[in-house]
């Protein structure tokens, strides 16, 4: 009876690594994309979320409408913000009112969104852990002028107080010019200092 | 293929510009993980810290709580002026296994669950209401939390049992003290705020039928609106002001709130307790900071909204959306808008075509009743946020002054100028609304569900 129950409690590193990779096969979709190996959700959910998002901020965005974009990340249980991703974005009126176009190459525009999807990634080291369920939201900072679509609400900044900010690189693609900065709620123990 | 044809093309076109480019790249490479301090906004944080002292008077620099309540506010007004901040309405999936903590998320399940509801046309209920003051300013009806109705009638106070049918009279006041000017249920359903046409406001046990104690020297004049916020009941007067009393204490006014310089007919607290909306005949409509409230000196208002060009009376928190307020306007604005009472930012404005006397949100799903005056005097329900007509109900002879809402957020009683009470059941029926209330037991009112 006892032996059993032991060696139902024992996972060998061949089982671990069968349940890890399942959990990504199944809730992730790995692919390559500006030249890195990236994780896709799978979720339904998530997936008409973003794609009908999208859809909406390719239309501002065309018509250099769209300022911001605001990736937050809250609490569940008690909403606070936690990490808010800023994107501001900056448009080439030029471009929109007069319909020029302008020059860059894919692969160099392709290498600066490499160098962010990095910067992203690795601020996992000095990001707080984020060690609760959590939801997330988009905001879309749009122009004064703009008329709201009927699936989308005003809403508040979800502002963090006296967050921690990091910059990091940017990238443009000579019409548009994309800044990434995250900023992140203060630990406490920092607040002492 | 394409792209390293046209770098190509760059290259031998404009050399010197596609080796700056090169180089700023491979600096880019080089840095990888070390964050761009260099680009952050220095001229914006520079500002945040210097100018805006320069604006605000007040001299207490150093202490933070101050310095963090400027700091917001620069960052709310700079959003304001510049931007909207838009949220798409559909929510991203949250971690399936917890239960929806979002009122919002609960209500968009339960409707694509359920089937389209049949919407009554006439009133399921009349009753007599003789000597109702035909008064656009007043506030003459509440239905309370455990599902008593109270109506003032001239100089009389009735209570209506909804679940048993019957009536009581609470009290009667002296002919040179009434008539009473407003009635408002506290929270807990047992005590009720009565305003009198002599700016004093009584306390009743509705059980006991007892008077607890009366509020006095606050207001020169009528009390026509009353809101509760747990222990603090606002009142707002003729006189244009509005007041905080702490009923539990003997000096009982806490704060006050300055701003109007008509007669206060709208006062609403939001659900949070955080935002008190006021509107007055002076066509302003106010929002007040419960934070910002000191008891030393009158408060400023957060917001002050004039789009309105009669006076604002008819007021309501939106039950899914904290910060959304509906407004409605008198005879020369007919006018229901919308407002962000976070940025003041004003959503949508629909010009209903007569008086707005009251406003009603269903708690159930996304809709806004309103009630009106000539030439109508119908009762109008509007789908939120398209502000498609669904329902116009008629049956009143005279302008329709006050509408409340059954704790169940089912059925809503009016009172017309025509001295009649009459119920509807535009919100649903108790049975389909009861449902889902079960299934999502965090919805703030699913408790309330067996009284009916």
């Amino acid at each position: 009876m006892a032996s059993k129950t032991a060696t139902k409690d024992i996972i060998t590193l061949r089982g671990s690594a069968a349940i890890v990779s399942e959990f990504f096969e199944e809730s992730f979709a790995r692919v390559k994309k500006y030249g890195l190996p990236m994780l896709l959700t799978q979720d339904e959910g998530v997936k008409s979320f973003i794609s009908n998002l999208t859809s909406q901020l390719s239309e501002w965005l065309e018509a250099g409408k769209l300022q911001r974009v605001v990736l937050v990340i809250m609490s569940k249980a008690t909403s606070e913000v936690l990490e808010r991703w800023n994107f501001s974005i900056e448009t080439d009126s030029e471009v929109v009112e007069k319909g020029v176009s302008r020059e860059k190459s894919d692969k160099e525009i392709m290498r600066e969104i490499q160098a962010i999807m990095r910067q992203i990634a690795s601020s996992i080291t000095y990001l707080p852990c984020l060690d609760e369920p959590c939801i997330f939201d988009v905001l879309a900072y749009t122009d004064k002028d703009c008329t709201v679509p009927f699936t989308w609400i005003e809403s508040d900044p979800k502002l963090i107080a006296n967050p921690q900010m990091v910059k990091l690189h940017s990238f443009d693609t000579k019409i548009h010019k994309v800044d990434t900065l995250v900023s992140y709620k203060n630990d406490e123990w920092d607040d002492e200092a | 293929m394409n792209s390293s044809a046209s770098s190509n093309k760059t290259k031998s076109r404009c050399p010197l510009q596609e080796q700056l480019l090169q180089r700023r790249n491979s600096r880019e490479n080089l840095d990888r993980f070390i964050p761009n301090r260099s680009a952050m906004d220095f001229d914006y944080a520079h500002y945040m810290l210097t100018d805006g002292k320069k604006g605000k008077e007040n001299p207490a620099v150093g202490s933070s709580p101050s310095r963090e309540a400027y700091r917001k506010q620069l960052a709310e007004t700079f959003n304001m002026n510049r931007t909207r901040i838009l949220a798409f309405k559909n929510k991203p999936p949250t971690p399936v296994e917890a239960i929806p903590n979002e009122f919002a998320s609960a209500a968009h399940q339960v409707k694509s669950a359920k089937p389209r509801r049949h919407i009554p046309q006439t009133s399921e209920r009349t009753l007599d209401a003789p000597d109702l003051v035909d008064d656009y300013y007043l506030n003459l009806l509440d239905w309370g939390s455990s599902n008593v109705l109270s109506i003032a009638l001239g100089h009389t106070v009735y209570l209506w049992d909804a679940s048993e049918g019957t009536t009581s009279e609470l009290v009667t006041v002296d002919e040179e003290n009434g008539p009473v000017t407003s009635v408002k249920w506290a929270p807990d359903g047992r005590h009720i705020a009565v305003g009198l046409n002599n700016s004093e406001v009584q306390l009743w046990d509705s059980t006991a039928n007892r008077l607890l104690r009366t509020l006095r020297g606050g207001h020169r004049s009528r009390v026509g609106a009353l809101d509760w916020n747990n222990h603090i009941l606002t009142t707002g007067g003729m006189d244009g002001q509005i007041i905080n009393n702490d009923v539990r204490v003997r000096a009982h006014i806490v704060e006050t709130y300055q701003g109007h310089h008509q007669e206060v007919c709208g006062l609403k607290w939001s659900a949070s307790g955080q935002q008190l909306a006021s509107g007055g005949n002076d066509n302003l409509l106010h929002i007040w900071d419960r934070s910002m409230a000191s008891s030393n000196a009158p408060t400023q208002w957060l917001h002050r909204l004039e789009e309105h060009t009669a006076a604002v009376k008819a007021l309501a928190w939106c039950p899914f959306q904290g910060n959304l307020l509906a407004s409605g306007g008198g005879g020369g604005d007919r006018c229901i808008k919308f407002w962000n009472t976070h940025t003041g930012a004003c959503l949508n404005s629909v010009d209903t075509g007569s008086q707005v006397c009251a406003l009603l949100w269903n708690k159930n799903e996304r809709e806004l009743l309103s009630s009106h005056g000539f030439t109508q005097n119908q009762l109008t329900l509007w789908k939120y946020p398209s502000m498609v007509k669904i329902a116009e109900l008629t049956g009143h002879t005279s302008r329709v002054l006050f509408m409340a809402q059954s704790p169940d957020g089912c059925t809503v009683a009016s009172a017309a100028g025509d001295e009649t009470l009459r119920f509807w059941n535009v919100f649903g029926t108790p049975e389909v609304a009861s449902k889902p209330a079960a299934k999502t037991s965090s919805e703030p009112f699913a408790h309330l569900n067996r009284i009916r």
